[in-house]
């Protein structure tokens, strides 16, 4: 049964220096409160893997926790460069960064890959792409039944899942509602798991019976920090915060400016912080 | 109504070739103006579906990002990411792929990748996320995106997704069963592939563009059908569906402020 901590005890027992960790949610429920755990206590060496980067590992790399990238769409939605990413990969600042890139539909199949245990992932892909040349983890199979080729990319299989829920029960089952992108996949891929939740609850209430539920058996453990998403958003607590994508594109822009913001907002802040960005009115509202 | 922006005109024109019956897998940023668009002038049963695994979707303002919640709270249901790569992209049930791109070449082989070399770029962009199997599993694909000679090339630093490849059958070499980028949508012009070589052909000019305009723009010596079609300039309704979506958008964003 997953075991309930504090942030800072969950991410210093899920997530160890060296680990491959995958700290997923497909722009939605991205657990950055768990990442900036993962810088306030020096992480390094990461392996770290997601589709989209985005904000959460633009700081980490920023911040000198990773030594390798694996992605499929490395920008700032709608705003534009993963600045410190990018300085990462161009001038290997603060240290150098290995990337490995796929498309979205390699990824997507090797997380299913993983949570299924299987070596590799197998789909039509890839087919004419320049990345099939420059990534030599994209191979290709024959179907031994029609003769067809298809590309082949190895399992996700890392050591630490990370991803942000709405809500655990007191038996510490996990509720996932909205766009639920490779969570559930990225968690069941991993060796340990790590789920943030916005609030734990007496019951789920009602609720559908295919609603995207982690059993509690099968997580190893829950920390509760209400806003842990921001500035991504949580369904029903809190919206994007597209405003701040936006601020981001100046922050992160210049050093200086990343580690002013960094020192002020995650190495003399703490989890708590998160909580000013629920939104009170949304919950009231939300009749789910 | 007077005036538009060519911008205006690119989107309203993307907007025309999309059908009530398409199921349109639609790309971030301009590629996503067009087809809510379309759905909210002469095309309302279109069905939108975004890589976040939102199938169906009407969002009332255009969402920043792939994954913005206005998408899932107006879809008609939300899948995994990989059941949507799965068993509605690879599955051939998406009958258009809108994409944009950084760069684009003769014929129609999209970058978004690399400036330059892989190694040792002059420019990084984002990368392809969902645009290599969208490129190949959907239908057939349409591309919305500025004109210049430096988007227009004779050949891509680097092919993110497929387009005609090297020309005439070369999508069949790559083992692709679809048709691939049909129709190129840009501020200045509309082009089409021609259907023996798949080269890249201007077919319609937009109003008070000229040829010159669009030879400056393009990095190849670029062809014209032989009969030059006039696009038909925004219409009042098209404008103001756009505009109204526009505003809604920046609102929403927090732009207004």
């Amino acid at each position: 049964m997953a075991q309930f901590l504090d942030l800072a005890d969950a991410v210093e027992d899920i997530v160890r220096d060296g680990d491959t960790v995958a700290m997923e949610g497909f722009t939605h429920l991205i657990p950055h409160a768990a990442g900036h755990e993962a810088i306030r206590q020096g992480r390094k060496d990461l392996t770290l893997i997601r589709m989209t980067p985005d904000i959460i590992y633009d700081q980490m790399i920023g911040a000198g926790c990773a030594r390798k990238i694996v992605f499929s769409w490395g920008g700032n939605p709608g705003v534009g460069s993963l600045h410190r990413m990018r300085e990462a990969i161009e001038k290997g600042w603060p240290a150098p960064l290995e990337a490995e890139e796929h498309s979205h539909a390699a990824m997507a199949n090797a997380y299913e890959a993983g949570a299924a245990g299987l070596p590799c992932a197998v789909f039509r892909g890839y087919l004419g792409a320049d990345l099939a040349r420059v990534n030599p983890n994209i191979r290709s199979v024959t179907c031994p039944f029609t003769g067809e080729r298809l590309a082949a990319v190895p399992a996700i299989r890392p050591d630490a899942a990370v991803v942000h829920a709405q809500k655990a029960d007191r038996e510490g089952n996990v509720l996932i509602e909205g766009i639920v992108g490779v969570q559930k996949e990225a968690v069941l891929s991993a060796s340990r798991s790590l789920v943030t939740v916005e609030e734990v609850v007496d019951s789920f209430g009602p609720r559908s019976p295919n609603a995207v539920v982690l059993p509690g058996w099968a997580v190893s453990a829950i920390a509760v920090v209400p806003g842990g998403a921001h500035p991504s958003y949580a369904h029903g607590y809190y919206k994007r915060d597209n405003a701040f994508y936006k601020a981001w594109d100046a922050i992160s822009r210049d050093r200086d400016a990343f580690t002013a913001w960094i020192d002020e907002h995650v190495l003399r802040a703490g989890p708590e912080r998160f909580a000013q960005f629920v939104d009170a009115s949304m919950k009231e509202g939300a009749g789910a | 109504m007077t005036g538009y922006t060519a911008t205006e005109m690119m989107t309203v024109a993307a907007a025309r070739a999309l059908k009530n019956e398409d199921v349109c897998f639609v790309g971030i940023g301009m590629p996503s103006a067009a087809a809510n668009l379309a759905r909210l002038t002469h095309a309302p049963e279109v069905t939108l579906v975004y890589e976040s695994g939102t199938l169906d979707t009407r969002p009332d303002v255009l969402p920043l990002s792939i994954g913005d919640g206005e998408l899932c709270e107006t879809a008609l249901t939300t899948v995994s990411v990989p059941e949507m790569f799965r068993y509605w992209l690879q599955g051939g049930r998406i009958t258009i792929g809108f994409l944009g791109a950084a760069q684009i070449d003769k014929f129609a082989n999209i970058n978004t990748t690399v400036i330059g070399d892989y190694d040792d770029p002059k420019v990084r962009l984002p990368g392809g996320g969902g645009a290599p199997e969208i490129a190949t599993s959907a239908g057939e694909i349409f591309v919305v995106m500025r004109q210049s000679k430096r988007s227009f090339v004779d050949r891509v630093d680097f092919v993110t997704s497929l387009g005609h490849g090297s020309g005439g059958g070369d999508r069949e070499a790559h083992g692709v069963t679809t048709k691939g980028p049909t129709l190129i949508v840009t501020d200045l012009a509309i082009m089409r592939p021609d259907p023996e070589t798949k080269e890249l052909t201007v077919t319609a000019l937009h109003p008070g563009v000229t040829r010159e305009d669009v030879v400056e723009n393009t990095g190849w010596a670029v062809r014209f059908a032989d009969t030059l079609e006039e696009t038909p300039a925004p219409r009042a309704e098209e404008l103001e569906a756009l505009r109204a979506l526009n505003e809604r958008t920046a609102r929403a964003h927090g732009d207004a402020a």
